[in-house]
């Protein structure tokens, strides 16, 4: 199921969530998503393996000001890695590294690798 | 004194200008940067999996082999370098997630070690610093800390709302610092491999707030930041004719400005 895999990659408790949305208020990325942080939650909650469709967790910059605002320390930026690790782990990759503009310094290009391929 | 410092590979390649400013500033407060001998690339991003170890053996290599050289501190300049290492180093101080790791790797003991980031350094070398002041900086700045230097809290050199070290900094320099509500904002990041359009859109939000708060110029220490912010400032400007470009700094630039009366900005400036 879902969930219990989004657990387990994660590592987090989603139950603690209670919607309040303040993960969604901080986050500077929700103008470019199609689920806010914490409607992913509440759609692995109920197990909807549509949210394994979402743009969302790939626009997703690991900036931690969700995590750092929830006021049940529910660490959001992990589990938007748990989503992104159970498309990536299915061999798919979400970058085609030929693509790669390799004039981009270092650290953009290896995050990218390590974000966006399996 | 002389600390251990790990470069990273943007320092040594697109980011040349932040070390050579860098190795000069630290000398002229009497802090010798000294090159660790062997250094890995850390991997950039920390891996947010809880099973994925392999993600983790880069930097916990390297954290080891800092020890092995005799140092119990380590400097970071690079901003996603120092949150990659200081994460590890979080995630090794539990005696079981050392126990995993170590299995990859055939290393001594880990007896601990200190990971800082080259501004925390300078945190009480406030006097010496403004003792080095040839030309004080007469300019507006806005200190932009991005994401990695205070996120997530375990990490964070300041306090992750309202950081002011840089401030600080700036002030010392003689110069004057706005505050604005986007210095902990991300740029973006990594999208701009991805979805450049998303980053040019933030490097626009986070310039003109700067603007509003009556910054002239942007401070910052991560070469990501740096690189996205100059970069998209061009398309910006192409999408938006009237928009102005804003310079952009490395804290250590503004620092030899303020020590050397003049600035110096280095000859690396490729892929820009
Ligand atoms: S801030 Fe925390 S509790 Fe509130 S909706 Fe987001 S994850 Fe849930
Ligand atoms: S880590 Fe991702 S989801 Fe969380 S605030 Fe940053 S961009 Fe949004």
């Amino acid at each position: 199921m879902l969930l219990e895999k989004v657990e387990e990659i994660s590592g987090e408790n989603l139950y603690a969530c209670y919607q309040c949305g303040r993960c969604t208020a901080g986050c500077p990325m929700t103008g470019e998503m199609d689920l806010m942080p914490n409607q992913i939650i509440l759609a692995i909650l109920r197990n909807d393996e549509s949210v394994l469709d979402a743009k969302t967790p790939w626009v997703c910059a690991q900036c931690y000001q969700c995590g750092v605002r929830c006021p049940k320390n529910v660490d959001i930026a992990k589990i938007m890695e748990a989503l992104r690790e159970i498309k990536l782990r299915s061999n798919v990759n979400y970058i085609d590294l030929k693509k790669i503009n390799k004039s981009y310094p270092q650290i953009a290009i290896v995050a990218a690798m390590r974000k966006f391929t399996g | 004194m002389e600390v251990a410092y790990y470069p990273g590979c943007t320092l040594k390649t697109h980011a040349k200008e932040f070390e050579k400013a860098a190795l000069k500033a630290y000398r002229a407060i009497g802090i010798e940067l000294k090159e660790l001998d062997k250094w890995y690339c850390c991997g950039t991003v920390y891996s947010l999996a809880k099973d994925n170890i392999m993600y983790k053996v880069a930097s916990v290599r390297n954290i080891l082999n800092a020890q092995k050289e005799g140092f119990d501190c380590l400097i970071v300049l690079c901003s996603m370098c120092y949150n990659t290492l200081k994460q590890a180093q979080e995630f090794i101080k539990d005696e079981s997630n050392l126990a995993r790791i170590k299995a990859f790797m055939d290393e001594e003991e880990y007896k601990g070690i200190e990971i800082l980031h080259g501004l925390e350094l300078l945190k009480d070398k406030m006097e010496e610093i403004k003792k080095a002041v040839k030309k004080p900086l007469n300019r507006k700045y806005a200190a932009y800390y991005g994401c990695t230097l205070l996120r997530p809290k375990s990490v964070a050199i300041d306090s992750y709302e309202k950081p002011s070290i840089m401030e600080r900094l700036i002030e010392a320099l003689g110069g004057i610092a706005v505050e604005w509500p986007l210095k902990n904002e991300c740029c973006g990041s990594y999208n701009i491999i991805t979805n450049k359009e998303i980053v040019v859109e933030r490097v626009r939000h986070i310039i003109e707030n700067a603007r509003q708060r009556g910054a002239e110029a942007i401070v910052t220490s991560c070469p990501l930041c740096y690189f996205n912010l100059k970069e998209c400032q061009k398309d910006v400007k192409r999408i938006y004719p009237g928009f102005e470009e804003m310079p952009l700094y490395y804290y250590t630039e503004l620092m030899n400005e303020a020590f050397n009366g003049k600035f110096d900005k280095g000859e690396n400036n490729n892929g820009s």
